[in-house]
């Protein structure tokens, strides 16, 4: 009989007009694997915010109780001191600090009242071994591509010794290899002992890994159940409160006109090293259809999306045909006008304003098309209302902050900046990365129905299942060279796997 | 109710409303709270000079005191916003201002080829600042920092430590003159006129997107209680000398640069690449030639405010302009600017300026050692930005 490890018990959290978390209770047993599910703003980060400490106790009603005792924290070092430790979606690590020293940060060993950083290198190098991230201790952390900074905050959890791992959204940015490689460390760190929340949009790697799957819909918990016993139909249903037949809307594509050419294109590293990122990549893009690019991190999709765009200017070579005609992009403002659009994979970096509002960022790519050179703030509403409705953001009005929407509504604003600029062809990076069930679909919906007006859509993602489902055809990318290109019918995720690895 | 969490989440963590306003919006708060500050600052002066503070002459002399200022900062707060900072306005504006002393002086240039002639040259300096900082990329920074020392040197180089008097006749126009009553009050009337038919306009415009109810009042707010407050302002004025050209000047200028920032294309670039400078780039936005523009400008803006000190003095001195940056900084950021980037005003700016001016000027009247401005000065800055940062935690 294992017992209980985590008991939450009729937790209710209130902010001014809003009840974010609604009587929630949960038990966690020792050794297993929970997993978490819920679409965004069902309560998950909430009650995780909560168990780590952000909220303190008083701040909530209710009660929670670790290993048979109270547990009231005040601050998050109480919840860490406790052994609960929290690796948050946004990482928090020191970018400028090298990896070995946001391992230790705040715990510096020390050898007669001076850090000890032969200590810290070796213990850095085993820890890093690991959790399978093969880079020297001594390396910057702005340095490495977000995958592997997420493996470093998960080494800095080990080293806590954590008796209850919370992962929030643990594998978004992580490639298929790394998501391989956390789950086994999971499956290791559970046979010696650790329990683990585990929260993920991935509903069939939650129920690969997780013993016990709950889910929290607007704020109230709804079920729990042994996962082999929770159908990802049944998680779906649970999370959503309503049928979903298909996750991903089936739609004919039709294709038409050849709309972009690339040929022979390469993206080197920098100015000062040829390394190829991109490696004489060749591609047709047509009118009305979804064309996938898969790869595994590194494989150099995004290199390749930004240098078409017109980002990296100095650093490609080859050559491109946008609707019969040669460009070459010296910028984005170029590639825009010439009907040329980029979503870009890092949303907060990238893709949005955050201090502006929905009106502000919807038009920022069609500034000059839109007004010429003096706003015109009733185009400007029209223009956001239309986005507004088109895409179904939710929201408090055109002038809302972008920084107060949901992932899912931020990027739908994303979507609808790039749809503005009346593009021929769209290329979206991660367009569901960080992106709730329903907002998905929509954002699916839109993509087919976009295609079905003649629009040609690239679609870069690391979901093997969303390839399959929403594109004709696939094409695979590993280490910057081409290797593959499927055709929807009877494709298998292993096969596009296989040519990813290799 | 699906966003409801995250947008909690939001507000909470950043300090805005859930259905927050664009970036200029935030700073209204700051707007009203200056405001306020301001007629405190005022009705104590009243009461500690026994009226002297508000009578029309004091009032003349405040706002030719801030009006360079105001020229500046109007600058200076699309540099801050745009996450750039300009330090050699101080000395720039010195050495602008020796040059066209100098150049009527000893080349006996006529006013308006010297006014041109130094309004070019701001301009030059202002492009070398902007190829240097957009296109080489040194930070703005280390390139202004450097501007404010070479500058002075340059200052005290071509005049060879000895002030440069006096101007001619005709330039001290610039500095010293009063638009005549009557213009000033048709001047001020057709302002008024204008104002009042933008807001008509404004207000039908908004008709189809009913704003909320606090926005409607203070729209109309603002729609009477600016022109009203206009037409005071040149009816105390004329109960002096009249409007002084400097503030003329600084007028024109807020207006245009108020125009440029919040109404045209450049404008919101800005913003946008100070609220994020990549994502900017990834939206098409041109960075460099906006960054480059901008400092251009300020060269410019530096020039104007060499022109109406030289003006002013009579001459063009060694010491002019010098520790001026940190006036035209601290005005802007009182205002609202956030160093950080992506936020600011230019009326807010302005607001500060009179804000500084006001103590600087109150306290002159008082007869306090000059000394206390510096402290106060200093105090003020840091109580207002204190204010902003106990107002986003409020929310």
């Amino acid at each position: 009989m294992s017992e209980v490890l985590l008991e939450v018990r009729n937790i209710t959290k209130r902010f001014p007009g809003v009840v974010a978390l609604d009587d929630v209770s949960l038990s966690i047993r020792r050794g297993e694997i929970h997993g978490l599910c819920g679409e965004n703003g069902a309560g998950k980060s909430t009650l995780i915010k909560i168990l780590s400490g952000i909220y303190p106790q008083g701040t909530y009603e209710g009660s929670l109780r670790f290993e048979g005792q109270e547990f009231t924290p005040r601050r998050v070092v109480d919840s860490e001191r406790t052994g609960i430790s929290t690796i948050f979606q946004e990482l928090s690590l020191f970018p400028k600090l090298t990896v070995g020293e946001n391992l230790f940060i705040g715990d510096w060993p020390r050898k007669n009242g001076v850090v000890d950083h032969a200590l810290i290198a070796q213990e850095a190098r085993r820890l890093l071994a690991e959790v399978g991230l093969a880079v020297p201790p001594d390396t910057v952390v702005e340095n490495l591509g977000i995958g592997h900074q997420q493996l470093v905050e998960i080494a800095k959890a080990v080293r806590r010794k954590a008796k209850l791992l919370i992962l929030d959204e643990p594998t978004s940015a992580l490639s298929e290899m790394e998501t391989e490689n956390l789950l086994r460390m999971l499956a290791e760190m559970k046979a010696k002992g650790l329990t683990c929340i585990y929260i993920s949009h991935k509903l069939e790697e939650v129920r690969r890994i997780a013993d016990t799957i709950s889910v929290l819909r607007d704020g109230r918990f709804i079920e729990s159940r042994p996962a082999p016993e929770f159908s990802i139909q049944d998680l779906i249903c649970a999370m959503v409160g309503r049928e979903m037949k298909n996750v991903y809307p089936r739609v004919d594509q039709v294709r038409k006109d050849l709309v972009l050419k690339v040929h022979d294109w390469s993206v080197k590293k920098s100015r000062h090293n040829p390394a190829k990122l991109v490696d004489r990549v060749s591609f047709d893009v047509y009118a009305g259809e979804i064309l996938g690019l898969a790869g595994l991190m590194g494989s150099g999709r995004t290199e390749l999306a930004e240098s078409l765009f017109g980002l990296h200017p100095d650093l490609c070579s080859g050559s491109m045909e946008l609707k019969g005609a040669p460009v070459s992009f010296r910028n984005p403002a170029e590639a825009i006008q010439a009907g040329f659009a980029y979503l870009p994979e890092d949303r907060k970096r990238h893709g949005v304003v955050l201090n502006m509002g929905i009106a502000e960022n919807v038009t920022l790519a069609s500034l000059k098309a839109l007004y010429g050179s003096i706003l015109n703030q009733g185009a400007e509403e029209e223009a956001a209302n239309r986005s507004i409705v088109s895409l179904k953001i939710k929201a408090g009005g055109h002038r809302a902050a972008v920084s107060s929407l949901s992932g899912g509504n931020q990027q739908k604003v994303v979507i609808g900046k790039w749809l503005l600029t009346k593009p021929s062809v769209l290329v979206l990076d991660e367009v569901t990365r960080g992106v709730d069930v329903g907002a998905k679909f929509e954002i699916y919906k839109i993509i087919n129905e976009l295609v079905s007006q003649g629009l040609a859509v690239v679609l870069i993602s690391s979901e093997l299942p969303e390839l399959i489902g929403l594109c004709g055809r696939i094409l695979v990318m590993h280490e910057g060279r081409l290797k593959g290109e499927f055709s929807k019918a009877g494709v298998s995720q292993e096969e596009i796997m296989a040519a990813a690895m290799a | 109710m699906a966003t409801n969490e995250a947008q909690i989440h939001e507000a909470a963590r950043h300090g805005q409303a859930p259905t927050a306003k664009k970036s200029g919006r935030r700073i209204d708060i700051r707007a009203y709270t200056m405001t306020i500050a301001l007629l405190t600052i005022w009705l104590v002066m009243f009461i500690l000079t026994k009226g002297v503070f508000v009578s029309a002459r004091n009032l003349s002399n405040l706002f030719v005191q801030m009006s360079i200022v105001g020229v500046l900062t109007t600058g200076m707060v699309l540099t801050i916003i745009s996450g750039n900072i300009d330090l050699s306005v101080g000395s720039l504006l010195g050495m602008l201002g020796g040059v066209a002393a100098i150049l009527q002086v000893y080349y006996h240039m006529n006013t308006l080829l010297a006014v041109v002639c130094t309004l070019a040259l701001g301009g030059i300096v202002g492009v070398v600042h902007g190829a240097v900082i957009a296109y080489l990329r040194v930070p703005a920074f280390i390139v202004t920092l450097g501007g404010l020392m070479a500058y002075r040197g340059a200052l005290l180089g071509v005049t060879k430590g000895i002030t440069v008097s006096p101007v001619n006749e005709s330039f001290r126009f610039i500095g010293q003159a009063y638009l005549s009553k009557e213009v000033g009050l048709a001047l001020t009337g057709v302002a008024a006129l204008l104002l009042v038919a933008s807001a008509m306009l404004k207000a039908r415009r908004d008709g189809r997107s009913a704003p909320a109810g606090a926005d409607r009042a203070a729209g109309y707010a603002k729609a009477v209680v600016v022109p009203v407050l206009v037409l005071a302002f040149t009816l105390v004025m004329n109960q002096y000398k009249g409007v002084p050209i400097p503030v003329v000047i600084m007028l024109g200028i807020v207006v245009v640069l108020s125009f440029i920032a919040n109404k045209t294309v450049f404008g919101r670039s800005v913003y946008a690449i100070g609220g994020n400078k990549e994502a900017a780039e990834y939206s098409g936005i041109l960075v460099r030639p906006i960054i480059f523009g901008i400092f251009v400008l300020e060269g410019v803006l530096s020039a104007v405010g060499g022109l109406i000190l030289t003006a002013r003095l009579n001459a063009g001195t060694v010491s002019a302009g010098q520790n001026l940056e940190l006036d035209v900084i601290a005005a802007a950021v009182i205002g609202g600017a956030s160093l950080a980037g992506g936020v600011g005003t230019v009326s807010g700016a302005i607001l500060g300026a009179l804000v500084m001016a006001s103590l600087n000027n109150g306290l002159s009247v008082m007869n306090v050692d000059a000394f206390w401005q510096f402290i106060l000065k200093g105090v003020i800055l840091v109580v207002a930005v204190y204010i902003d940062v106990l107002n986003s935690d409020r929310k």
